[in-house]
């Protein structure tokens, strides 16, 4: 299991050799045998309908945000069925395992699929989730034509896609970290993880971590520079606000997540000793540095979708915002107090008691701003006319599932409660509790509530409320044992239990679980059912909510120019105003519009730094070495490629507006 | 305010959370728990749900109300599409968890103070102050790849997987590890703390019951970490020194350095071994990752180091040294690396690099019935005793 020496390095092919494929292992091999059936068919089906074309020059070469928010969702909802599937082999491994049964997992492999679950869902599931909503809407909400920096969108998504294959790839090709998601060290080092699975863990989340820095720095500039005139900054629809918060908290944290794991692979690759038990190393200033990124990331993962429940709520109630300008405050609150919290992850660590009740403190202040914000979607409800559209269910359930969280939230950022709780599985059911409740909810109102601007078809209803009362009671049967147990004082990260008393709750929890993936399986149908229905389903009017922000101005889905003239922005919510002051559409007058062109830079770069990660791992130095210089190489080259930017002349623009025209009389708007 | 106080059963028949305490009775060992550090955190628990309960039980029903009562069907609730805005409202709703915070955060100040676990105990039950002659037990912890290490330095024994303990005495543990971070944590005793290579945590508590209790890692050290539980003893003081006497007299052999670099060798689910005697000193040697005959132990590298190192001839001496950088600890290969250890060059007085001992604090002032009248100058409490400490 774990060897006492490091493997030996081939000049060739480095550690890299046919004992990498986990033959062993039967779950593996049908997951293996699973994926390329799947991936030839679907291949196979690619090739026949000749789509590689279409697909090549309009989507994996796009600049258009619109495409690489839709391509980041794709890839968020395909890493979700995987960290997915982890979660449910850990409640059926939990379930089992009692009274000296081992369950179906040997430790090699439980140990990395919780270490995966955690790693799948964060980086490749939420982050893409939240990247992919802002890709997409927040140009729009400002009334910009794309992204300040279109390229380095298309080679942020591609980074963040290399990251993720390969942390897939380790699946097949060796083995994944088994440390938890965060790789404490000593047991993250070479001495006690001298296989490769901790490389899969840094590469990928180096390799991701390019893209979401980059696509971080992108969006802070989208939003400061591109606003359409008009747009103050107190004028900025509320999910743009948090949109800015996030990715200012992206730009700021990341790099320390960067530094950190480098300094980890420098450990493990040049035998330096920054995280090591001798020589000066300390492990305790990994786990204070990993959590200075850790913290904030939850907040960035928080902030955009408490910007979609804003926009949601507002929507759905048929009301302005309650307390706007409170909303704003509150959420830079919550941006600066986060970076003032990180040592609540470690109370039980042995700092002070005053170093600990200060970090106690901050952190329950940020419920302050939050309780605000809730308080705030709370009177947005009141005296208004809710409809009950699926995202606006999903809006409720977060308010009433996202309390509770927050509340065992706040208990564990009591210190003495932590030392009781700390690690347990209440802390697991708490985390969850937000982040399903948070996260997860506000990722399907998200959709719910942008699909038809996206595709220009709306969600089944039927499909989508089968899928809502799966997620929303299986969330609270799989959580709500979890909680108990942790004060059973029952650990996280157990395979093995003793105590069989315990049993009931596992089974309960995994009855959760199958709700859950009902919900899922729900979902898949209602997005399978819609576009097969797409036709009645049909947005026409391009605003089939009553929206009130300027994203629902145009069509559904919207031109690659998004907005043929820049509109001019009077009020806050500025296409609610223009609807009441009743705008009328420009129809004449067009104008030739200057778009970035596509690109195939991004996609090769990021395949690039896969084959460099790849190889990377495995100690294929020459192969490293090769890619290294194919990077910079193909870095350079890209910057000599002077076609980059397109006319969209007038004359296409005036028929693409014309379309529209003859699209919303047809409608009756 | 903290759970020592007598009020605190009045408090918490006034909790809305009456699920809560009946379900202590199957099974929730942190809310019902053997010992009264432990007593008085799962009490913190309760109290600060109770609080946070003020205002998230509203907010709850508030969203319920408003969502029924302002569906669109509704044409008899008001509609006020353009109200955004109320000051006074906008006051309560930052106010109200404002307020619940200012409390939460003093009980929060003074419980982490008081339930420090360095602070060692001065009382072992309500109303039962320890008095100033009495001391702790002290047990030496020491995680191992996946068993646990228990040294007895009073008694001059040690055991595996084994913590006997006598009731109603102070405990006061030293905590270590071999390889990797672990937490050690006996729920029916009190709250956890880290064990972690190379550094010293302490845990202070008492068990107010005899029983047999279970501990285990908190935190995930690898493999074997399921099964790296722990059986937990509290004695009567009679049979507690009866079981010291038992070990003396046990086979258990002496537990010197070379024994315990075979110990410390990664297994799992160790049954539970006694040692009759202790080398002494052992557990210094594994904090400051010496146990090995012939290495030089962290303090001496550093008392070497805060003198200016050890010129040139120091680099000839020090190249070599790796303690876990390669392989594991325990595993086959350390004997290689250990054949490459330095002696050392010089030695110095052991040096603890650890937090001291907070000094302990006496609750019932806190209550109010320590308290001089008012205007008879200060009273002594947590927050105003003489610092005899510096507050990292």
């Amino acid at each position: 299991m774990t060897p006492s020496s490091p493997p030996a390095t081939d000049p060739i092919f480095g550690r890299l050799s046919l004992d990498a494929i986990p033959l062993h292992e039967p779950i593996l091999i049908f997951t293996f045998l699973g994926v390329a059936v799947g991936g030839l068919v679907l291949l196979g089906l690619i090739t026949r309908y000749r789509l590689w074309g279409y697909l090549w020059t309009e989507w994996f070469t796009t600049v258009d945000h619109k495409r690489i928010g839709i391509m980041y969702m794709i890839l968020g909802l395909i890493m979700f069925l995987r960290g997915f599937a982890d979660a449910v082999m850990m409640r059926l491994q939990q379930a089992m395992a009692f009274g000296g049964s081992e369950g179906y997992l040997p430790a090699h492999h439980y140990d990395q699929i919780f270490t995966a679950h955690g790693v799948i869902m964060i980086f490749f599931v939420a982050m893409p989730f939240i990247t992919g909503l802002m890709n997409y809407i927040v140009p729009l909400q400002i009334g910009a034509r794309d992204v300040s920096f279109p390229f380095l969108n298309n080679f942020s998504f591609w980074m963040t896609t290399a990251g993720a294959v390969l942390c897939m790839v380790s699946l097949f090709i060796g083995e994944f970290a088994q440390t938890g998601w965060l790789a404490y060290p000593p047991l993250s080092g070479l001495a006690y993880s001298p296989n490769v699975g901790v490389d899969y863990y840094i590469w990928s989340l180096q390799i991701a971590g390019v893209g979401t820095t980059l696509s971080g720095i992108n969006l802070i500039v989208t939003i400061l520079k591109l606003r359409a005139p008009g747009m103050r900054m107190m004028k900025m629809p509320i999910f743009t606000w948090t949109s800015l918060c996030t990715n200012i908290l992206i730009v700021a944290t990341f790099p320390v997540l960067t530094a950190t794991l480098a300094l980890l692979s420098l450990d493990r690759y040049v035998g330096t000793n920054f995280f090591t038990n001798d020589f000066g190393g300390s492990p305790m200033m990994y786990v204070n540095l990993i959590w200075i990124w850790g913290h904030p990331e939850v907040y960035i993962l928080i902030l955009p979708l408490f910007g979609v429940y804003s926009e949601v709520t507002a929507t759905f109630s048929g009301k302005k915002l309650f307390g706007y300008t409170s909303m704003v405050y509150a959420t830079v609150c919550i941006t600066i107090l986060s970076y003032l919290v990180w040592l609540h992850h470690f109370f039980t660590m042995g700092s002070g008691a005053s170093v600990n009740s200060f970090f106690g403190i901050t952190t329950m202040v940020i419920s302050i701003p939050t309780g605000a914000k809730l308080f705030n979607w709370l009177f947005t409800m009141y005296r208004g006319r809710i409809r009950f559209e699926l995202p606006m269910m999903w809006t409720v359930a977060f308010m009433l599932t996202f309390v509770i969280g927050g509340m065992t939230g706040v208990l564990l950022a009591v210190p003495p409660a932590d030392f009781v709780l700390h690690n347990s599985l209440f802390l697991i059911a708490h985390f969850h509790n937000v982040i399903i409740g948070g996260v997860v909810f506000g990722v399907f109102a998200a959709i719910n509530y942008w699909w038809p601007k996206a595709l220009g078809f709306k969600l089944d209803v039927f499909w989508g409320k089968v899928s809502f009362w799966c997620w929303v009671v299986g969330f609270w049967v799989a959580f709500m044992p979890l909680y108990i147990l942790g004060l059973m004082g029952v650990t996280r990260r157990m395979r093995v239990f003793d105590d069989p008393s315990l049993q009931i709750w596992f089974v309960v929890a995994g009855v959760g679980a199958a709700l859950i993936a009902m919900g899922i399986v729900a979902m898949l149908i209602q997005f399978g059912v819609s576009i097969w229905r797409r036709h009645d389903l049909r947005d026409e009017s391009g605003d089939p909510w009553d929206g009130r922000t300027l994203e629902w101005a145009t069509s559904s889905p919207p031109p690659d120019y998004n907005f043929a003239f820049t509109p001019l922005i009077h009020d806050l919510d500025a296409w609610h105003d223009m609807k009441r002051r009743g705008h009328q559409r420009p129809v004449a007058g067009f104008r030739a519009i200057h778009m970035p062109g596509n690109t195939g830079a991004g996609i090769i770069l990021a395949a690039i730094s896969l084959v460099m990660g790849f190889a990377l791992v495995w100690h294929i130095w020459w192969l490293a070495g090769l890619s290294f210089a194919g990077l910079i190489g193909g870095a350079i080259t890209h910057s000599f490629n002077y076609k980059r930017d397109f006319d969209i002349p007038a004359a296409t623009v005036a028929e693409v507006e014309e379309a529209r025209t003859r699209q919303l009389a047809a409608a009756g708007a | 305010m903290p759970s020592h106080l007598p009020r605190s059963a009045a408090w918490k028949r006034l909790l809305p959370l009456a699920a809560l305490p009946l379900l202590a009775g199957c099974g929730l060992v942190v809310l019902d728990p053997a010992g009264d550090v432990a007593k008085q955190q799962g009490d913190l628990i309760l109290i600060s749900t109770g609080l946070m309960l003020l205002i998230i039980v509203p907010v709850m029903l508030l969203t319920i109300f408003f969502a029924w009562r302002y569906r669109a069907s509704n044409k008899e609730a008001t509609y006020k599409p353009d109200w955004d805005h109320s000051t006074q409202l906008e006051l309560v709703i930052w106010s109200a968890p404002l307020l619940i915070i200012i409390c939460l955060g003093a009980i929060t100040w003074v419980a982490t103070h008081l339930l420090d676990p360095y602070r060692p105990l001065a009382r072992t039950a309500p109303g039962q102050a320890v008095a100033a002659e009495v001391q702790p037990l002290d047990v030496q912890v020491v995680a191992l790849d996946w068993k646990w290490l228990f040294i007895y330095p009073e008694q001059g024994v040690a055991t595996v997987n084994e913590l006997a303990v006598p009731a109603h005495r102070p405990l006061r543990f030293r905590i270590s590890a071999s390889s990797v971070m672990n937490s050690f944590y006996v729920p029916a005793l009190a709250g956890q703390i880290y064990a972690m290579p190379g550094m010293e945590t302490k845990l202070h508590g008492v068990f107010n019951e005899t029983g047999n209790f279970t501990g285990f890692s908190a935190n995930y050290s690898g493999a074997g970490f399921s099964n790296m539980r722990f059986a937990v003893k509290s004695l009567p003081p009679a049979a507690f020194d009866r079981w010291v006497a038992q070990t003396k007299a046990s086979e258990g052999g002496t537990l010197d350095r070379l024994t315990y670099l075979r110990l410390e060798r990664p297994s799992e689910k160790e049954p539970v071994r006694r040692f009759a005697a202790v080398e002494p000193q052992l557990f210094d040697a594994v904090v400051n990752m010496c146990v090995e005959p012939g290495k030089m132990c962290m303090h001496d590298m550093m008392s070497i180091d805060a003198k200016g190192g050890a010129g040139i001839a120091g680099i000839h001496n020090v190249r070599d040294i790796a303690y876990d950088k390669f392989a594991a600890r325990g595993s086959t290969d350390i004997a290689r690396w250990s054949l490459r250890y330095v002696a050392a060059l010089c030695s110095s007085p052991l040096m603890r690099a650890e937090r001291p001992d907070a000094t302990p604090v006496n609750p019932e002032r806190l209550r109010g019935e320590g308290l001089p009248v008012p205007g008879a100058g200060p009273g002594r409490t947590a927050l105003n005793a003489p610092a005899t400490r510096p507050m990292s």
